[in-house]
């Protein structure tokens, strides 16, 4: 069978899905780790964001880093392409509608709305890219101070731009909001894409199910409580 | 449970043929006994616009006992009503109760093209399984049944994905009008099975291709099918079903 057939087919682009799906939710691992380094803050209140600027400065720093942000961005595009192309295609299979609508008689409302709680990420991601990914990466310059650590080169504070970026309430409510995108993404996504690409043996699926739970609840909520933690100043600058 | 009688007020879709562009009519229906089926309360009606001298709702039926798969409405947004693992057939009326309004609709999914009323078209679903749900044997005697041996576990769940009678309320209930659950059930039940062995690969690619020419669309695993479906089949057929494909996909000589 060609591999253009393979990926294609209705089975094939749903792997597509899968795969794509599973590599973000590994991007996300790693994220949310990173991140979390701002949280070393609070258990020692001269931290000042060293752990997670360092951090951050192994992440840009490196080539091979660097070489895998152009994969992860080629996963964002892949899946968020093929995503739209499902929805679409999916939703003109059934030109004539039902006057009377299933509604959520037999699945839950999320698990339906995959398409607009993407699509939520999406909005959510432009405009995360432009407070952070642009400015650590591109406009640093004019847009990042720098700081010294133990008499070592300078590196970007990416840490006191978060800081200036989570001070205004309103960003604060995006991101919480993405991130109730995203877990209800995952609730559904994590579990699919196990079945998706073929676990049906019931021990791995009620596997995949919790774990997919968890995953969902404890990622987005971390992801959550780093701007909250800023606001309220649990995690500063002196 | 208490016998009653009941009044009713019925929306039916009504569509002269595939041509025509359709719509409801409103009908009202009275002194239904509880007892009825609801494809019985749709003959009491029928009589009655024949007797006027109009045209009678047509529907598809044939065995009237849930094993055949042919009777499909899609009741109040539900395919076959609200009763679970359940056909139209027998799906009775105390189901309702006096002055209840029932619209009724035909599958929608643009692989099943209304024929008439509430009758559809599902010859794609025979045209799937033309392309590779049966097994190739020699004629001539037939052998012993207990020539082949079959773990119990894999005769029941072979069993259990054999049982679907090929409705169509899978794709019915679909947001994506996937026919995956269907499709699922075919492919398992030979999988599962040493008779299937022979044509394993190329059946699972031959009928996902099938598939895709009909028309239906992906599966998300949103589980509604599975919600709906008379005889039960689960989703998890649609996983091995993946299994199947992605293995042949990635080792078929093809
Ligand atoms: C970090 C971000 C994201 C993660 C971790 C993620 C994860 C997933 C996973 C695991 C699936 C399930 C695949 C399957 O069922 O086989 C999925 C499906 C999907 N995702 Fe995402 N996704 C993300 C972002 C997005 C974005 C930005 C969009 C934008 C449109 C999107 C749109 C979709 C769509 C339409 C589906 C298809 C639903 C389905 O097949 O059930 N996702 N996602
Ligand atoms: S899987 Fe169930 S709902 Fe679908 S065709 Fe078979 S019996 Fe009908
Ligand atoms: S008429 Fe045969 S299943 Fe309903």
């Amino acid at each position: 069978m060609k591999w253009s057939e393979f990926f294609t087919s209705s089975v094939g682009k749903k792997f597509v899905m899968a795969f794509t799906g599973l590599f973000l939710i590994s991007f996300l691992i790693v994220h949310v780790g990173i991140n979390a380094c701002i949280w070393a803050d609070l258990v020692d209140d001269s931290d000042n964001g060293e752990m997670f600027n360092k951090a951050a400065h192994f992440m840009g720093a490196s080539y091979v880093i660097r070489i895998m942000e152009i994969g992860l961005f080629l996963g964002f595009f892949l899946h968020i392409i093929q995503g739209y192309m499902l929805e679409f295609q999916n939703r003109a299979r059934r030109k004539k509608g039902y006057q009377v609508a299933m509604g959520s008689k037999g699945s839950a409302w999320y698990r339906k709305s995959m398409g607009l709680l993407g699509t939520l990420i999406l909005l959510f991601l432009i405009i995360h890219i432009q407070d952070f990914w642009i400015p650590s990466r591109i406009t640093y310059a004019t847009t990042l101070g720098e700081v010294t650590y133990n008499n070592g080169a300078p590196i970007h504070d990416v840490y006191t731009k978060m800081l200036l970026v989570f001070s205004q309430a309103w960003v604060v409510v995006v991101y919480v909001l993405g991130c109730f995108s995203l877990a209800w993404h995952l609730l559904h996504g994590f579990q699919s894409s196990f079945r998706t690409v073929g676990v049906h043996n019931k021990k791995y699926v009620a596997m995949a199910k919790g774990a997919g739970i968890a995953f969902s609840i404890i990622v987005p909520l971390l992801f959550a409580l780093m701007p909250i933690s800023i606001y309220f100043g649990w995690v500063n600058n002196n | 449970m208490e016998h009653y009688t009941m009044n009713l007020t019925l929306k039916v879709w009504r569509q002269k043929n595939s041509q025509e562009q359709g719509r409801f009519e409103t009908y009202q229906v009275s002194d239904i006994s509880s007892e009825m089926s609801f494809l019985e309360m749709i003959d009491v009606l029928n009589e009655r616009l024949i007797k006027e001298g109009k045209d009678p709702i047509a529907f598809d039926h044939d065995c009237r006992e849930g094993i055949c798969g042919a009777c499909s409405m899609y009741i109040n947004g539900r395919p076959n009503g609200p009763w679970h693992a359940n056909t139209t057939c027998q799906l009775h009326m105390r189901a309702y109760k006096d002055g209840d309004t029932i619209v009724v609709e035909p599958w929608r999914a643009n692989s099943f093209p209304v024929i008439k009323d509430l009758v559809v078209d599902r010859t794609s679903f025979d045209r799937i399984v033309q392309a590779g749900g049966y097994i190739s044997v020699n004629t001539g005697n037939a052998v012993d049944a207990n020539a082949m041996l079959i773990e119990k576990d894999k005769a029941d769940a072979a069993f259990a994905a054999a049982a679907c009678i090929g409705c169509g309320a899978c794709v019915a209930a679909c947001k994506n009008s996937s026919a995956m659950l269907f499709l699922s059930a075919k492919v398992s039940h030979l999988a599962l099975l040493p008779q299937g062995e022979p044509e394993r690969k190329s059946r699972v690619l031959n009928m996902v291709h099938q598939m895709d020419k009909e028309g239906f669309g992906s599966c998300t695993f949103t589980e509604a099918c599975e919600a709906v479906c008379p005889k039960e089949i689960s989703v998890t057929n649609i996983s091995r079903l993946n299994k199947e494909y992605m293995i042949a996909g990635l080792t078929e000589e093809k």
